[in-house]
């Protein structure tokens, strides 16, 4: 709290300004330009979160006009109904109740729920009982503690973190689906621009599909707690052109790209634990309890997110993994600051 | 903290040895003495509760902040969500209920005094387990301290090889014990209701509070039950090798969120119908007026006690269910909005042509009504299954649960306090002190729980220890944490008038709200047995047949 920013209160009464009503806040929601967050859900980018958000603005119509018909009854008895100042001390009128009124309140709410229902019922047969398309992409998303493992068991690419699918032109659709499976605890898939989220549960597969309209980068996080680190299990979602996703699916299907510059590291990696939970296809790293590190430079980030891929982020991190995620579960293997160097340098290599 | 009859306290208390005084109310079976024991006892886990929220409103106050490591913050949140609604919301609950309902239906104790101890001493000592966490739970691994599992708990997280260590344990254990408290005080509400009215007291004529105490117990008893088996299946997993939830040898998780939320949603009507009850006794006392359409009152609550026991996986809307079950589930939800509304447009009807006295009780219920209303209108967002892909689990989810506990049963909760502290105590509460605890309450509560919602649907889940810049949700957080000063200085204007008051407040008599049922028949505070000789009645409200012998109220009803 020591160094809060100045003119923030500024900022609040600004930011309150534009979102007085989540209706008025949605309505500026541009997919391109999210309003207010990235990972705001009235932004939408894909047909799921297309529909949800249309059946979102219906709901907050509806209860929009339910609140101000009750909140002006309220505040109208409220006003109106008050103890005078002057009493002559008589009780009012009693009155006990009126079978009239009371079925009106009982048969209109009625009415609202079942048109409310309908709304819901037609959105989640449209979303939960879409048929997969032939040329569908297919995903396999394994939730880790703490970190997201990608198989696209056709295209024979595995990876981590950063989800890579192609754009999908409305006219004729090219959707990913995904199959949501858990090594361990539960997890949630949910990036808010693609789709609502969907439970990653051990012994349970789940499916969802997404299919983004434009590319860009997409963010979310694992919204199921699960464990110490569930804070820092960040998703993100590049949609490339279908050009870029071919090219990428193309050069991450290369076993890893060694050359002798970096010897060194890759020794110490290959003697130490490491190998124990990465895999670098192509060498005798072939782990699978951590994420595979044979393209770890083709990702922007490290630790699910969490820091930039640089060469100074992995040495902190093969140093030390709890300076950027305590109680994560790479451990730190006691190399040295050199040696950790030495490790890094070997893993910038894997392009 | 006597409550034995003014006329022969002062001799006795002035002859009697502290140690005496404390051994009578730890034997006590007087279930005015219980009560108030109940009500103490969730007065200081409030306490416990509110500091824990403070902890985790600090470290979320902006991005990155390192208050708190994130082991801390997990067990915060698990240990808040626990303490809130086992230690505090029921037990503060079942107080009022054992306080009242024998007065209220002029009897001069519970059915079952011994089991109505017994009980309390088991939830009792079920938040003190949970507590000894803290102390007992480093088990062989170092990895004990306070549960983290979060207040659902969900498998597999809390299997052996997620949660080494006895922290889960203790979680477990304090919420059987806690259990066995509650499924005993069900019971005996229960046959109290049943078979202590006094004559003339026909069901169709027993106070709402009454009516609504009954319903609650019935669902307390189809509640937990559920949880119970699930905490004695979850110990076998961890303890003699069963595989109920252990995924990795073919359990399910999602039987446990099954047995959890069958447990947990009806749960939320277990505390908020006991609120409907204060909210159902205060308003007609200070709106004049007769509560509006007793039976439907009644059937409504009966309506909302079997729908709210088949609505229980809109939890788990985000788990993967088949597109059919998600839409029953949709529907049972909505439903429930409808009994829920006939209540608030009865209370409103209550209030329509009354002459409302603002009084501090009365403030509490109004703001409840407001709030109620928001809470619901949230709600039915969130059963709409598909909105709830989007804002389930996230803080938007957060915002609606407080805003039922706080916004709903926590308002009506400090209306009831404020409407029965001259009953119990015998003494008035000071009105000046209780409007500054309301004002800086409601400004406190929506500060926090209106701006919640925001984050949420900016995409923040809930149960991160900290979050990223850059993604909008700073300054709403900012505010959400600066409205916990503002609830938590109301609390303690709160408890500072609680405890001047009963030093020094003035003598209330027997009937200070010149209200209408039984209990403001006998003296303030009532005699061990309750009343001289037993009431006999004829109405919903037999002091306003005493009080207009010529107009009295069973001519109408």
């Amino acid at each position: 709290m020591s160094n809060r920013p100045k003119g923030i209160v500024m900022r609040a009464l600004k930011s309150m300004l534009a979102v007085l009503w989540f209706p008025a806040a949605s309505a500026f929601a541009e997919p391109e330009h999210p309003f207010l967050s990235p990972t705001n859900i009235f932004a939408p980018a894909s047909t799921p979160a297309y529909s949800i958000f249309d059946l979102s603005l219906f709901v907050l119509e509806v209860t929009a006009a339910i609140f101000l018909v009750v909140f002006s009854l309220l505040a109208y008895v409220v006003v109106k109904f008050r103890k005078k100042a002057v009493s002559d001390g008589r009780e009012p009128a009693q009155v006990y109740g009126s079978t009239q009124l009371e079925l009106a309140w009982t048969v209109i709410p009625i009415l609202i729920v079942v048109t409310l229902f309908l709304a819901a019922a037609r959105v989640i047969a449209s979303i939960q009982n879409a048929a997969r398309p032939s040329n569908a992409i297919e995903v396999t998303v394994i939730g880790h503690q703490f970190w997201w493992e990608y198989r696209y068991p056709s295209l024979k690419v595995v990876t981590a973190n950063e989800l890579h699918v192609p754009v999908s032109d409305p006219a004729h659709p090219t959707p990913t689906f995904l199959t949501l499976l858990s090594a361990d605890t539960d997890h949630s898939f949910w990036v808010p621009r693609l789709a609502g989220k969907t439970d990653l549960i051990p012994n349970h597969p789940n499916s969802m599909w997404i299919d983004p309209h434009e590319t860009g980068l997409y963010l979310g996080q694992c919204a199921q707690y699960c464990g110490t680190q569930h804070a820092k299990m960040l998703l993100r979602v590049y949609v490339d052109s279908r050009d870029d996703f071919d090219r990428w699916i193309q050069e991450q299907r290369q076993p890893a790209h060694l050359s002798d510059v970096a010897s060194q590291g890759r020794h110490i990696f290959e003697i130490t634990a490491c190998i124990n939970c990465h895999a670098v296809a192509g060498t005798v790293a072939n782990g699978r309890f951590g994420p595979d590190l044979t393209h770890l430079m083709s990702r922007q980030t490290i630790a699910s997110g969490v820091a930039k891929n640089t060469i100074g982020n992995l040495i902190a991190w093969i140093y030390k993994p709890d300076v950027f995620k305590p109680g994560c579960e790479m451990p730190s293997m006691g190399l040295s600051v050199q040696q950790s160097a030495a490790v890094a340098a070997y893993l910038v290599t894997l392009r | 903290m006597s409550t034995e009859s003014i006329a022969w306290r002062a001799p006795q208390a002035a002859a009697r040895p502290l140690v005496d005084k404390l051994h009578e109310w730890v034997t006590t079976v007087d279930h005015k003495r219980l009560g108030i024991l109940y009500i103490t006892y969730a007065l200081f886990f409030l306490i416990i509760g509110g500091i824990e929220a403070t902890v985790l409103r600090i470290q979320l106050i902006r991005p990155h902040n390192h208050f708190v490591p994130p082991q801390v913050f997990n067990r915060m949140f698990t240990m808040h969500g626990t303490t809130m609604i086992f230690f505090v919301a029921m037990p503060v609950l079942f107080g009022f209920a054992n306080y009242l309902v024998p007065l209220m239906i002029g009897a001069r104790d519970m059915a079952f005094p011994r089991l109505n101890a017994f009980s309390f001493w088991m939830t009792a000592f079920g938040g003190l387990l949970l507590y000894f966490s803290l102390l007992g739970a480093n088990g062989l691994y170092g990895a004990g301290n306070a549960p983290d599992v979060g207040w659902f708990a969900y498998a597999p997280l809390t299997s052996l090889a997620f949660s080494p260590g006895h922290s889960t344990d203790y979680w477990t254990l304090s919420l059987l014990v806690s259990g066995f408290g509650s499924i005993g005080t069900a019971i005996n509400i229960i046959a109290t209701i049943l078979c202590m009215r006094c004559p003339g007291m026909t069901l169709e004529k027993m106070p709402l509070l009454a009516w609504l105490n009954l319903v609650m117990a019935g669902l307390v008893i189809l509640a937990v039950s559920p949880l119970t088996a699930a905490q004695i299946m979850l110990l076998i997993d961890r303890y003699l090798g069963g595989h109920f939830f252990d995924t990795q040898a073919g359990g399910s998780a999602v039987m446990w969120m099954h047995f959890f939320w069958v447990f947990g949603h009806p749960e939320v009507y277990v505390l908020v119908i006991p609120a409907f009850a204060f909210a159902s006794e205060i308003i007609p006392v200070f709106s004049r007026k007769a509560i509006f359409g007793y039976p439907v009152m009644v059937a409504a609550t009966i309506c909302i006690g079997f729908i709210g026991m088949s609505v229980w996986a809109h939890h788990m809307f985000t788990v993967g269910m088949s597109s059919s079950a998600n839409t029953f589930f949709v529907l049972s939800t909505m439903a429930i909005a409808v009994p829920t509304g006939i209540k608030i447009f009865n209370w409103l009807a209550t209030m329509w042509g009354g002459q409302i006295d603002f009084k501090t009780p009365m403030l509490f219920c109004v703001a409840f009504l407001f709030q109620f209303l928001i809470a619901g209108l949230t709600g039915i967002m969130l059963g709409s299954a598909p909105f709830d892909w989007q804002l389930g689990n996230s803080y938007f989810v957060v915002a609606h649960f407080h805003y039922v506990i706080v916004g709903g049963i926590l308002f009506t909760l400090f209306g009831a306090f404020y409407y029965w502290f001259p009953k119990m105590s015998g003494r008035m509460y000071n009105e000046k002190l209780g409007r500054l605890h309301f004002w800086l309450f409601i400004i406190g509560f929506h500060l926090t729980f209106d701006f919640m919602h925001i984050p949420g649907i900016l995409g923040m889940p809930r149960r991160i220890y900290t979050y990223e810049p850059g993604r909008g949700w700073d300054v709403w957080n900012l505010i959400v944490t600066i409205g916990v000063v503002f609830q938590a200085a109301g609390v303690l204007v709160f408890i500072g008038n609680l405890l001047w008051s009963y030093f020094r407040g003035e003598l209330a008599g027997s009937d200070p709200w010149d209200a209408w049922t039984l209990e403001w028949s006998t003296s303030s505070p009532p005699p061990a047995y309750n009343f001289g000789s037993i009431p006999t009645v004829r109405s919903r409200r037999p002091l306003w047949d005493l009080k207009h012998p010529d107009d009295p109220d069973w001519k109408y009803e």
